[in-house]
């Protein structure tokens, strides 16, 4: 039988999302890569796997999903790797997790994504930061990273006592603020700070980096 | 005795709506308790005990409190998976997916530029607000682009996630409600035969027009 693909492009953070997913699963799959520049997300075939033009599409079999927070959540829910499931089975705790992974979805990812267009995007393509919107970005990232810090005091992980979709969906965000002057938020937050660097090693995680950076070259 | 589910929240607040309406689909009793907002109610320390961002809703169950209204509506589906709609959020691993993809959908394409007009066409007239034209303009326009995606996917499925009404749609009703009801908001459903034909239908269930009842002032 063919093996599940993923079409996406590896500087996508919605696509780094769905291969850190892949990858916690032990899951085989194929990657196709869509040239974002040249449009392809918007012409066919890519059209008629995701009517929006976006990537991450994930294809297994009949089964084709696009958005990156509903594979994640698909592949979890479908290929749960006994003993270190990313999903609770009992609704309460799933509830909790539902919770922080629209949390990162609403409150995180709008900050965090706006800092990395203005910090990583915006030089490497020889566009002038605005200053005055990273200030009042970063203020309010620290205000999110505070409700995080009480989180995590009780937690270990954002979702609950192991290390659930809620988690894995900050990657893609985190690994770029951590190369920005931004990271300064994290040191004074030693709770938020130990659960980044640990999230931030593992080894499903060093592997979607490794494709960054073969990318690059 | 109370019942143990409460939502903390106005109901004319979309997201408030949005749980209210899983509840009444899933049949689930609950005590709804307003939230003074004008007041700052939602930003005092017991509110945010269980709603840290300071937002609405915030929701309780027994022992445990949860936050996000897609987030909570899950959960409804989940632990009272055997009682009211029951195929609400799918009873098959593919069915779920399926209904993620366009709960998803909803929440980053449809929901921004329609949650804008919202505020621009239905609050800031009551608010006395002055309009902001061009964001209308650019919203309208960022909404008339997805509504095209839904009216192509609405002309071969009956629902969005496919032949039955699922979690994916409820969760587009509180918003295209305002929508409808605001002058300029109605025409970018209407036009669209697929997606008139889709709105007449969930509009009309029960558990949807008792929200709206919830959400009229008291009369005098």
């Amino acid at each position: 039988m063919a093996a599940a693909k993923l079409y996406g492009a590896v500087e996508s953070a919605e696509t780094m999302r769905a291969l850190v997913s892949l990858y916690e699963h032990d899951l085989e799959f194929e990657f196709i890569p869509i040239d974002l520049k040249a449009g392809e997300h918007k012409r066919q075939p890519c059209l008629s796997l995701n009517p929006f033009g976006e990537v991450p599409v994930f294809q297994d079999g009949d089964m084709v999903i696009f958005e990156s927070r509903a594979i994640m959540r698909c592949i979890s829910f479908i290929y749960p790797k006994p003993g270190k499931e990313h999903i609770f089975m009992e609704p309460k705790m799933q509830g909790i997790v539902a919770g922080w992974i629209d949390v990162e979805d609403h409150q995180f990812d709008p900050l965090a994504s706006k800092l990395r267009w203005e910090l990583v995007y915006k030089p490497k393509n020889g566009l002038a930061t605005d200053e005055a919107l990273v200030a009042k970005m970063e203020a309010k990232l620290g205000l999110v990273l505070d409700i995080y810090e009480k989180r995590l005091e009780h937690s270990k992980y954002l979702g609950g006592c192991k290390f659930p979709s809620a988690d894995l969906t900050h990657l893609p965000n985190l690994y770029y603020l951590m190369g920005t002057k931004v990271k300064r938020l994290f040191p004074s937050r030693p709770h938020v700070s130990t659960w980044c660097d640990e999230i931030l090693s593992r080894p499903s995680w060093k592997k979607v980096v490794e494709m960054i950076e073969m990318a690059q070259l | 005795m109370a019942a143990p589910v409460k939502v903390y929240g106005p109901p004319i607040s979309t997201a408030v709506s949005r749980v209210l309406a899983c509840l009444l689909e899933k049949e689930v009793d609950f005590q709804l308790r307003n939230v003074n907002m004008s007041r700052g109610e939602h930003k005092k320390p017991d509110f945010l005990k269980i709603q840290p961002f300071g937002q609405v809703p915030a929701f309780e169950d027994e022992s445990i409190s949860l936050f996000e209204s897609r987030a909570i509506s899950r959960y409804v589906c989940e632990k009272y998976a055997n009682q009211g709609n029951k195929g609400l959020y799918g009873t098959t691993p593919l069915e779920k997916a399926s209904i993620d993809q366009w709960l998803e959908a909803e929440g980053q394409s449809f929901n921004p530029p329609s949650s804008s007009l919202v505020f621009q066409l239905a609050f800031a007239p009551r608010m006395k607000l002055k309009q902001d034209e061009q964001l209308i303009r650019q919203s309208k326009d960022k909404l008339a682009k997805v509504l095209d995606i839904y009216d192509s996917r609405l002309g071969q499925t009956q629902f969005l996630a496919g032949e039955d009404f699922t979690l994916a749609d409820l969760s587009h009703l509180p918003n295209t409600q305002y929508l409808m009801n605001a002058t300029d908001g109605k025409e970018l459903f209407t036009s669209r035969s697929n997606v008139a034909r889709w709105w007449a239908e969930i509009s009309s269930r029960d558990s949807w027009k008792k929200v709206v009842d919830m959400r009229k002032p008291p009369s005098s």
